[in-house]
């Protein structure tokens, strides 16, 4: 096997050294019943050929860009991911190395977090980031964790318009607590309904999501007043945060915890995982965060370096009294959200956020046009709802047997939507792509 | 003797990303514009954020003098104890890279992802079988959430039994996740502690074992590096007032081929596929963390859970006694898909070899150094072992300055002061994929390390010396926090 380098002789010396006759009675310590009886039954080992040619053949039968036209996000984004950051990320340095808990030799990926805990905050227009979570459903179910302790109270209400997979990621985690999640309802503009927040008091949090499931913009400054003036923890989460390249961030518009998916930013969708949850809130919560932190600090010479910091928040030290149980997070993924931001930079995330809106403005137009309806009014970024006439179904299949998924339907998660379509457009669909789905549905 | 890999490099200098670049700059080929400008809602439209403007060149640049400032398995022996620094092979990457695999839309319908579905299930069927437990979840994204979903497992089973538990009991030694963990899900750890071998004893768990406590976590192999002789008897004790058994895979890395952990008495095994199986730590994650049970949990495991029906694979939401779902999606599937690539690679016979290997390496280390460093259990180890600082106090270094010079020589320090009930503990974890002559290398200079020690024990306190910072100050990042720039 290449990847062990002992020479049987090597085997012989070293069993020599720690005085045992061979590698199996180096588990003498094991009971003999606590030890298998047989061998493995696994699939004989491959070369690398052949295992390349097993993956290849496994890869070829999924349906994906550019064989296949996905209308589809709903929580994972088609982006164009430039070379240089597959070339960057696939550094060892960044690959090989685990979680710096030794400053002096992880300096690289310490000032890197730090940058991206910077753009974060910057982008989401909060104060401090941490150095990430496992995904958008995890962070959110976070934060209302987080609200739950800082407010000391125990109901969260929650918009139905968040995605409804986090929603139940949410439920999950809050199953085996005296929690309580109040969902609120939406409107006929696709927003969340505000209207029985007046009679909830003792709340810990409200959680919405901006661009929500249904991609359209909540007016989140109403709701921040509202959470302020009752001691609510406003929470706002997303799953497009692209978005913010465009619309106004969550920190500007009064929320106190800003978290979400960050897999638009440069990641692969990878059947949706690993992907990348942010986490932003205010610094008078950063004691109560859940997740680590890297801080600036001075080495014996007064030259600037990272470290992990506020560590007295995290399990290794707290153990059960921690603000969360992570350990090891996305970090990785977290560089490259941050070496895509970078590579965007201010003005190219203003130009590529505009364009996403535009294809999507174009795409709805055109479907309007052609005799569908856009039930949803509210502004939307760069997906939105449509509802096809009856029986639609039998074109979509149609489509995807001409390769064009056009969208997701939205019936098995909101059953008073039949016919709705969740469809997205990103800077990778072209015009003529539009043109041609709304052609061949007509 | 042979020359110490630790050398200082050229090593450039690097400013912060926004202390570079010039407005108007951008390292992004913006795609063409083939549609008009619609107009925003000025209420909804925002500034944008502050990010500075770099060419491609600025960004490779930055990236690539940040990765010279990091040590990494690729670079040298990186022994952190319980975390499995093992070598990270190649082709798994290539294989996670793959457009069919990399640009697949989690919410297709499943016959559009057929491939990476059977992939799912046949890397199920692996872990099961490796294991010797009968059924899996892919989906927790990490080792903690494992845990998690684990404890969730606990808490739904005696729900389900109409008796809901409030305690569960977590040994000294153990992560401090563990804990963590179960608190998530309202019960209260039950510390306790290991017996005068560095183990678990029958009678302790006995003790505290009761109607109330839904269980006990255990970390087989330990985290001193012991395997839990007692296990089967502890499981007995646990199973006979109704509790759990749930075990901590993440040291898997010893046992492959070698246990068989439903035989046991475990009932909820976690295993770390950035550890055991290979797929590289990113300096602090992705990893994957699936759960493995036996048949009376599988009700239980998260949905959706992937299924073969009538030659297809489905990912099947009806399992009504779930305890719900942990992930946005799949789980961490490109992680999954290099775990199934190693396994393929190695194949049965060399998973097991890769086990004893790694206790052979850790056993060769412990009997090298246990002259130079007072052994803090001289029992024998398996994939890891732990020193402390006991011996080298006279001279007033500490585990701290020992692992420092250590980056001097050129070596990753192992993990310290971890296991807590080892005072200035130094775990070592050198793993399957180093080579006699590197172990070599690393024993003489921890040895050297240890005179130095005694004799100019200055080299010890001031290290390191050739890395791109020296000491930072901890304390001060701690108590006026600086966290964006």
């Amino acid at each position: 096997m290449r990847y062990f380098p002992h020479t049987p002789e090597d085997i012989t010396e070293m069993l020599n050294t720690v005085g045992v006759k061979s590698l199996e009675d180096l588990f003498g310590t094991i009971p003999v019943d606590c030890r298998r009886t047989s061998d493995l039954n696994l699939p004989q080992a491959l070369t690398e050929w052949e295992l390349n040619h097993h993956i290849d053949e496994l890869c070829g039968s999924m349906a994906v860009s550019p064989e296949y036209k996905v209308f589809m996000g709903a929580g994972s984004y088609e982006h164009y991911i430039p070379v240089s950051l597959n070339h960057l990320l696939s550094r060892s340095e960044f690959v090989t190395s685990y979680t710096p808990y030794q400053p002096e030799m992880s300096q690289g990926t310490l000032q890197a977090i730090f940058e991206y805990q910077t753009l974060t905050a910057r982008l989401l227009g909060m104060e401090v980031a941490n150095a990430s979570q496992y995904d958008g459903a995890s962070a959110l179910a976070e934060a209302a964790l987080m609200a739950v302790r800082i407010s000391r109270r125990k109901k969260v209400a929650v918009s139905r318009l968040v995605h409804p997979h986090y929603r139940r990621v949410l439920k999950t985690y809050l199953a085996p607590t005296d929690n309580e999640i109040i969902e609120l309802p939406y409107l006929p503009d696709g927003t969340t309904d505000l209207s029985s927040l007046d009679a909830l008091d003792d709340l810990a949090a409200v959680v919405v999501q901006s661009p929500n499931f249904f991609g359209c913009i909540e007016n989140l400054k109403v709701i921040g007043d509202k959470t302020r003036a009752e001691k609510t923890l406003f929470v706002v989460g997303f799953s497009e945060p692209l978005a913010y390249g465009l619309m106004k961030n969550p920190g500007s518009q009064g929320a106190d915890i800003a978290c979400g998916e960050g897999q638009s930013l440069g990641i692969p969708r990878s059947f949706g995982g690993p992907a990348l949850g942010m986490f932003a809130t205010r610094m008078p919560y950063v004691r109560n965060m859940p997740g680590r932190l890297v801080g600036q600090t001075k080495d014996v010479d007064g030259k600037r370096g990272f470290v992990l910091t506020l560590a007295t928040r995290e399990q290794h030290i707290r153990r059960e009294r921690a603000t969360s149980n992570i350990c090891t997070n996305h970090s990785l993924c977290a560089l490259a959200s941050a070496m895509y931001m970078s590579s965007l930079g201010g003005s190219g995330i203003k130009t590529l956020a505009r364009l996403n809106y535009d294809k999507s403005e174009y795409l709805k137009g055109a479907l309007r046009k052609a005799g569908f309806s856009i039930p949803f009014k509210q502004s939307t970024f760069n997906e939105f709802v449509v509802r096809f006439k009856d029986g639609f179904e039998k074109t979509y299949e149609r489509l995807t047997a001409e390769k064009i998924i056009a969208g997701l339907p939205l019936e098995c998660y909101y059953p008073e939507l039949p016919n709705h379509y969740l469809l997205c457009v990103t800077e990778t669909i072209s015009k003529q792509d539009m043109d041609e789905l709304v052609q061949k549905i007509k | 003797m042979k020359e110490f890999p630790g050398t200082s490099g050229l090593i450039l200098n690097e400013p912060l990303l926004w202390e570079k670049g010039k407005k108007g700059r951008c390292g992004f080929s913006l795609p063409r514009r083939d549609v008009e400008s619609f107009p925003v809602d000025e209420n909804l439209a925002g500034d944008g954020p502050d990010f500075p403007d770099l060419s491609e060149v600025d960004v490779v640049r930055h990236y690539t003098r940040l990765s010279q400032w990091n040590f990494s398995v690729d670079s040298g022996m990186y022994p952190l104890g319980s975390c499995t620094m093992k070598y990270n092979p190649k082709t798994n990457e290539r294989q996670a890279a793959q457009p069919g695999f990399a640009a697949a839309h989690p919410m297709l319908h499943p016959d559009l992802s057929q491939g990476i579905l059977k992939l799912m299930f046949d890397l199920e069927r692996f872990l099961i079988e490796i294991t010797g437990m009968d059924a899996a979840t892919l989906q927790p994204a990490a080792g903690a959430h494992g845990e998690l979903a684990g404890m969730l497992l606990f808490y739904t089973y005696h729900q389900s039994k109409g008796a809901p538990r409030s305690k569960i009991i977590v040994p000294d030694t153990a992560h401090g996740t563990n804990p963590a963990s179960a608190a998530l899900c309202g019960y209260k750890p039950v510390p306790i502690k290991s017996n005068e071998k560095g183990i678990l004893a029958p009678e302790d768990v006995a003790a505290v074992m009761d109607e109330q406590t839904a269980g006990i976590m255990v970390t087989n192999p330990n985290t001193l590096g012991l395997f839990e002789e007692n296990i089967k008897k502890i499981a007995e004790i646990v199973h006979a007032k109704g509790g759990l058994v749930y075990g901590d895979g993440a040291n898997m890395n010893a046992v492959m081929g070698i246990t068989d952990m439903g035989k046991i008495g475990i009932d909820v095994l976690h295993l770390n596929l950035h550890k055991t199986f290979s797929t590289p730590h990113g300096g602090g994650g992705p990893g994957a963390g699936p759960v493995c049970v036996l048949k009376h949990l599988e009700p239980f495991l998260p949905v959706p859970r992937v299924i073969l029906k009538k030659g297809r694979y489905l990912l099947s939401e009806n399992f009504p006694e779930s305890i719900g779902t942990l992930h946005a999606f799949n789980g961490n599937v490109g992680v999954l898909v290099k775990a199934y690539s190693y396994i393929m690679s190695l194949g049965a016979e060399n998973l097991k070899k890769a086990s004893q290997l790694a206790v052979l390496n850790a056993s060769y280390i412990k009997t090298q150094l246990k002259e130079t460093f007072k052994l803090a259990y001289d029992r024998p180890c398996m994939h890891e072992c732990v020193f402390s600082d006991e011996l080298q106090q006279a001279h007033k270094v500490t585990t701290l300055d020992i692992v420092k010079r250590l980056m001097d020589y050129g070596f990753h320090p192992p993990t310290i002061y971890f296991p807590l009930v080892v005072p200035g503990a130094i775990m070592i974890e050198p793993t399957e994929t180093e080579s006699k002559e590197d172990i070599d290398l690393f024993v003489q200079s921890l040895k050297a390390i240890a005179k130095e020690a005694a004799e100019n024990p200055q080299l010890l306190t001031e290290a390191p010396t050739k890395c791109h910072r020296r000491r930072l100050d901890e304390t001060m990042a701690a108590r006026k926090p600086c966290l964006t720039g």
